[in-house]
């Protein structure tokens, strides 16, 4: 089986309040917030812990979940996340762009 | 304000956190706008490295938005070293400038470093209005050259005009203007004093006549009627509530590293390059002044038949000499909305006919100003809500 990687995006906005995290797309201007597990998600998506490492260390020990449905769950957020911007996700993992050099993230258009 | 945005800054508020500041990076600027209330001179801005910091601690302190502005932003050698660091920050960015120095490079730049929007001050369709305002010629075609290059970055542009009595005439061409390039347009007709006090920038607002006109522009309010009608008497909800963000949600820092309330709010309480932000913040005695504030305890207001719907500007009413009284511009507002006048100004009026002096027709009606009117101010904020995205099932 394949394993996800997910990043932030950097285009997004992004701060914690009060323990929930506040994200303003950078597509649209969409403001969304994350319930606990969609933050864990977020604030774990560095690029090169795959999905399910996050899912087994994160989100499976503090939820008293089933692994398999914990996984299948967080991946049908992850790829939710995707859709709106707020993360990119890959099957390799993701590196770091340098916004400043002009640099486009993978899932992006100019 | 969308309805997740206002429960955000419902939150803010309950959990003392200054979701949105105003820096602004210089008072140095490019134009020479009439109406300016700056000292165009550098008395020691912060330096690249101050800014940076004053980021960090911003980010910590659980700010949100950042709207860089000044003067001139662009005038800023160090301006996309700061506005990179402050996207790695994962700020909601906003700048506001005349884009006089945005060309096609800027503008991709921008769009790149994931700018949420570029406000932009136009005062005129006419180069002739516009460039007499700005003392700078050309400078509107430049600042609209600029426009047209953001926007094919997909960048979001806000044309910011000012109403006053230079261009009283040109705001629907403004608005003719900004809808022909695609972008949205505010209105404000507010002129704010000098920061040295020097209330005379204050004869270039427009007078009550424009206030009537403009108010009853359905283009520009809606419903005329609704937006005109005299208040309804204020519930205890809306007297225990804050008269404005201004030091409960919101604060400014000026390029020197002071501390404000608000922009339009020179109650200076604190400087960053001598304690932390967030101590200013959360323990300076002038903001927490401010922040004690409730509409129920505005001298004066309380009893105003308009105290429900005034757009009264704690800091205009500062720079009158009390955060707590009435804000004149913003009576005469209110005023020149309904037809009612002010407890303000009716008190003016009774002093000044107890005194032998002046009639009603002769107090500041000559020389308002509008103050931070909610005219065309809805469209600052265009974010939609959206349910909250559920996360995995747990």
């Amino acid at each position: 089986m394949s394993r996800l990687y997910m990043a932030r995006n950097p285009r997004v906005a992004a701060r914690s309040l009060g323990g929930e995290m506040m994200i303003m797309s950078g597509r649209d201007s969409m403001l969304f917030t994350l319930n606990k597990t969609a933050t864990i998600l977020w604030q774990s998506a560095d690029g090169t812990t795959p999905l399910d490492e996050i899912v087994e260390l994160r989100i499976v020990p503090g939820f008293a979940v089933e692994p398999a449905q914990a996984l299948q769950d967080a991946e049908t957020l992850a790829r939710e996340l995707a859709s709106r911007e707020i993360l990119q996700i890959s099957e390799e993992p993701i590196l770091p762009r340098n916004p400043a050099a002009g640099e486009v993230a993978p899932g992006e258009s100019r | 304000m969308s309805v997740l945005l206002q429960e955000m800054s419902e939150k803010a508020l309950k959990l003392n956190i200054p979701l949105s500041v105003q820096l602004d990076l210089t008072y140095r600027c490019n134009e020479r706008c009439v109406h300016c209330y700056l000292d165009h001179d550098d008395h020691g801005e912060m330096t690249t490295a101050e800014i940076k910091h004053l980021l960090d601690e911003m980010a910590d302190a659980g700010v949100f938005i950042l709207t860089l502005s000044g003067g001139e932003i662009f005038l800023r050698k160090d301006f996309f070293d700061l506005l990179e660091h402050a996207r790695r920050l994962m700020f909601c960015v906003k700048l506001k400038t005349n884009a006089v120095l945005i060309r096609e490079r800027e503008a991709a730049r921008l769009r790149d470093l994931g700018v949420e929007s570029v406000q932009i001050s136009i005062y005129s369709h006419r180069p002739e209005v516009h460039d007499a305002i700005t003392l700078i010629p050309g400078s509107l075609q430049r600042s609209v050259d600029a426009i047209r290059f953001l926007k094919s970055q997909g960048l979001k542009v806000i044309i910011a005009n000012v109403l006053m009595t230079q261009n009283r005439q040109d705001y629907p061409g403004v608005r003719a203007l900004a809808a022909e390039l695609g972008v949205e347009c505010t209105l404000d007709p507010t002129v704010t004093p000098m920061m040295d006090g020097n209330r005379g920038v204050l004869d270039l607002g427009v007078d009550q006549d424009t206030l009537r006109q403009v108010f009853r522009d359905a283009a520009l309010v809606g419903d005329v009627d609704e937006f005109c009608a005299i208040p309804a008497k204020p519930g205890e909800s809306e007297l225990e509530s804050v008269p404005c963000s201004a030091g409960h949600t919101a604060c400014y820092v000026s390029p020197y590293g002071d501390v404000f309330p608000c922009v339009q709010f020179p109650l200076p309480t604190g400087n960053v390059r001598q304690q932390r932000f967030v101590d200013i913040w959360r323990h300076s005695d002038q903001m927490n002044d401010v922040r004690s504030i409730r509409v129920k305890d505005l001298t004066t207001c309380t009893s105003c038949t308009h105290v429900s719907t005034c757009t009264r500007c704690p800091g205009l009413a500062f720079m009158e000499g009390n955060m707590r009284g009435p804000s004149t511009q913003d009576c005469e507002k209110s005023f020149a909305r309904t037809g009612v006048p002010s407890a303000n100004m009716l008190a003016r009026k009774n002093a000044a006919a107890n005194l032998g002096l002046t009639s009603l027709g002769t107090m500041n009606l000559g020389h308002t100003s509008l103050g931070q009117t909610s005219l065309g101010n809805a469209n600052l904020v265009q974010i939609r809500a959206l349910p909250n995205l559920a996360g995995a099932s747990a």
